[in-house]
């Protein structure tokens, strides 16, 4: 726990304005506006298919959505910055996100936080220098049956003792899931390949 | 009494998720009978069976669909699956067991208020469960009970799933209106209501996923079945969770006439604590409700010695909307219970408690902005063991001042903020006083000096920071990696 921090708006990030979407994601983004009566509603179904594609909500995707959506970007900037799930800063390969409350917290979700700090070298909302992880400190995932539970990208992991996660660290497939996706989202970009295999 | 499952009489058979095993069962069944009816015929029925809300706030479900104004051209139909109450996940195991029960009740709310789309807000964290239920919702549509003309009835309906980005405040109505358009999940100022104007500035319903989940059971058994479970103002089978210090955490269903105790040790429920250790404090309902106490609770708390003709035992409070309230509870809620051990320190509950609404507060209402984070930063003080006792006074006065009760705000969400900490700080107050009284005297001063008081671990930077200031993460080296 550090000093007083602060959003810093005002600097841009140093990859400057950040990579834009595909023109395959904006097609799909596209796609969602017969679901609603306006296009606006179709914010956060675009900023997760933005967040799948690049790994992050970048500036570049802010104007290409306000365009596409036809918003002022600072209306998109506005809902990105209000939801915890959008990264504004590239995040790692697998996004760690371990439960914080109070069942968790009671079953030892402190001591994996520790854990995961000490092995990795990062705190909340850091990623690893290789760019392998990032982690993640978010409130009730809803697994409470089955806590600790920490989430690697899209799979939950339930029940999680220090040893099982040391087991999650080392699998280079913890974030694959059991069941089929749907194709109405991508999959996260890294680990797209193992999903079309 | 052996109870006959109803709502989770599918969960663990194999393939339960699928649309086959779901009719085998007698799946669609109550939607091809609500199909019969007209929309007010299937209202008066809802009615009738005074199915309440189980979202938290128990509201009557056929009440709200008659708010709807008679005369309209579009209907929305918003189901909130936004589960993000702490220790919740019903819904969740609602979805994965049986997902074509959600589809087939919300079918049957959307012919009731002639709705002509259906929103089903999920939220963000479920992704597995967002899968599991696209598949279904695919399923339906090929089977005919979604789109154009549904079982030749004439009436069309389109349903969407909604993919919300964590934030517990979009469970809440208006704020969950707001976010499915588009928006910063802020609630809107009431009236008016969403039955009159709400989701696209349309007249809108919004129900939980277990409520709706609820219909196919009263068509297909008939209102005295519905009738014959639970008592008179709690009709109908319930979903309980149960989690924490037990041995069998779980979601259980039962009718509403289960009390506290049972729920902890029967084996049927949670079979008993973890390490047969003692029970402390047990939030039945969500953490929003409040605290019960694992032993008797002095109606004074602050003093003298218990008298067990006049105090009462907090464990025997029956789960239902109404007598939970008996207990200086705010409701029934989520109806899932976190039990916290002997072994665990209240201070730690009450921080993580604190922490939880500092941080999901939407900003939008002052008192719950400010209230929330003052509160935690308290409460962090109490932890660290500097507290003072005038701490647990300014606690409660905080809390008696925060919420739509007193008139301070625009949704709830500070009302079940304050609930909890308030009666924390109110039924364990001698545990405490006792830490307080255990600390240094000199240990208020010492911590100040440690400590800058405006620290407070809040994660408002969402690593914005941590990247302006040189964090451990390199760009060039992300950027370096992608090729």
């Amino acid at each position: 726990m550090g000093g007083w921090q602060a959003i810093d708006r005002k600097t841009v990030p140093a990859n400057g304005m950040g990579p834009g979407i595909s023109d395959a994601s904006k097609e799909k983004i596209r796609s969602f506006f017969p679901r609603y009566p306006s296009k606006r509603a179709v914010m956060l179904p675009a900023l997760h298919i933005a967040q799948d594609e690049l790994g992050y909500v970048s500036l570049t995707a802010m104007r290409q959505i306000a365009e596409l959506l036809e918003l002022p970007p600072a209306a998109v900037m506005d809902v990105v910055t209000f939801y915890t799930a959008f990264w504004t800063h590239p995040k790692g390969e697998k996004q760690l996100m371990l439960c914080r409350s109070l069942t968790c917290e009671l079953l030892g979700a402190d001591k994996l936080r520790e854990r995961i700090e000490q092995k990795l070298g990062i705190k909340d909302h850091q990623t690893t220098k290789d760019g392998k992880f990032s982690f993640m400190i978010e409130e009730c995932l809803a697994a409470c049956d089955h806590g600790p539970c920490l989430m690697v990208n899209e799979k939950m992991h339930k029940c999680v003792t220090p040893e099982k996660l040391d087991q999650i660290l080392n699998d280079p497939h913890s974030d694959r899931l059991d069941q089929p996706r749907s194709d109405l989202y991508d999959a996260p970009v890294h680990n797209r390949q193992h999903h079309h295999h | 009494m052996a109870y006959e499952k109803v709502l989770l009489k599918n969960a663990g058979k194999p393939n339960s998720r699928s649309i086959d095993v779901y009719r085998s069962g007698g799946g669609y069944e109550g939607l091809e009978r609500a199909l019969k009816m007209s929309p007010a015929e299937l209202i008066e029925l809802v009615k009738q069976a005074n199915l309440r809300g189980r979202g938290g706030a128990g509201f009557p479900a056929g009440m709200k669909w008659s708010f709807l104004p008679p005369n309209r051209e579009v209907t929305y139909l918003c189901i909130n699956a936004d589960e993000s109450e702490p220790p919740t996940f019903s819904n969740r195991v609602l979805i994965d067991e049986d997902p074509h029960q959600i589809i087939e009740g919300t079918i049957i709310a959307g012919y009731a208020t002639k709705t002509t789309v259906a929103y089903i807000y999920m939220r963000g964290e479920y992704c597995e469960q967002f899968h599991t239920l696209q598949k279904a919702v695919d399923e339906a549509y090929a089977a005919g009970y979604l789109g154009k003309n549904i079982r030749g009835s004439g009436w069309s309906m389109e349903m969407y799933l909604h993919r919300g980005a964590g934030a517990y405040v979009c469970g809440e109505e208006t704020g969950l209106i707001e976010s499915l358009e588009g928006k910063r999940g802020w609630p809107r100022i009431k009236p008016p209501f969403p039955a009159v104007e709400g989701a696209f500035r349309k007249p809108t319903v919004v129900n939980n996923v277990e409520t709706v989940a609820c219909l196919p059971h009263i068509l297909t058994r008939g209102l005295d079945w519905w009738k014959s479970v639970g008592p008179a103002h709690s009709l109908g089978p319930k979903l309980f969770c149960i989690s924490g210090a037990v041995n069998k955490p779980g979601c259980y269903e039962a009718p509403c006439t289960i009390t506290v105790r049972e729920l902890i040790y029967s084996p049927e429920f949670g079979g008993g604590m973890r390490n047969g250790k003692k029970c402390k404090a047990v939030f039945p309902g969500g953490l929003s409700m409040g605290v019960l106490r694992g032993d008797t609770f002095p109606k004074r708390p602050a003093g003298e010695a218990i008298d067990h003709r006049k105090d009462y035992d907090e464990l025997d409070c029956i789960m239902d909307f109404e007598d939970i309230k008996k207990y200086d509870l705010l409701g029934l809620g989520t109806a899932a219970a976190v039990v916290v051990s002997e072994d665990d320190d209240i201070r730690d509950v009450l921080v993580n408690n604190c922490r939880f609404y500092a941080h999901e507060s939407c900003g939008q209402c002052t008192q719950c902005r400010e209230g929330t984070a003052w509160m935690y930063k308290v409460a962090k003080r109490i932890q660290a063991g500097a507290g003072r006792i005038y701490d647990l006074d300014l606690i409660e006065e905080m809390t008696l001042n925060m919420g739509m009760m007193p008139g301070m705000s625009i949704c709830g969400l500070p009302d079940g903020a304050a609930w909890p900490i308030r009666t924390l700080v109110q039924k364990f107050r001698k545990e405490f006083e006792a830490h307080i009284r255990a600390q240094k005297p000199q240990a208020a001063q010492e911590f100040i000096k440690r400590v800058n008081p405006a620290a407070y671990d809040l994660p408002i930077l969402q690593g914005r920071a941590n990247a302006a200031t040189g964090g451990t993460f390199s760009f060039d080296h992300y950027v370096g990696t992608q090729k």
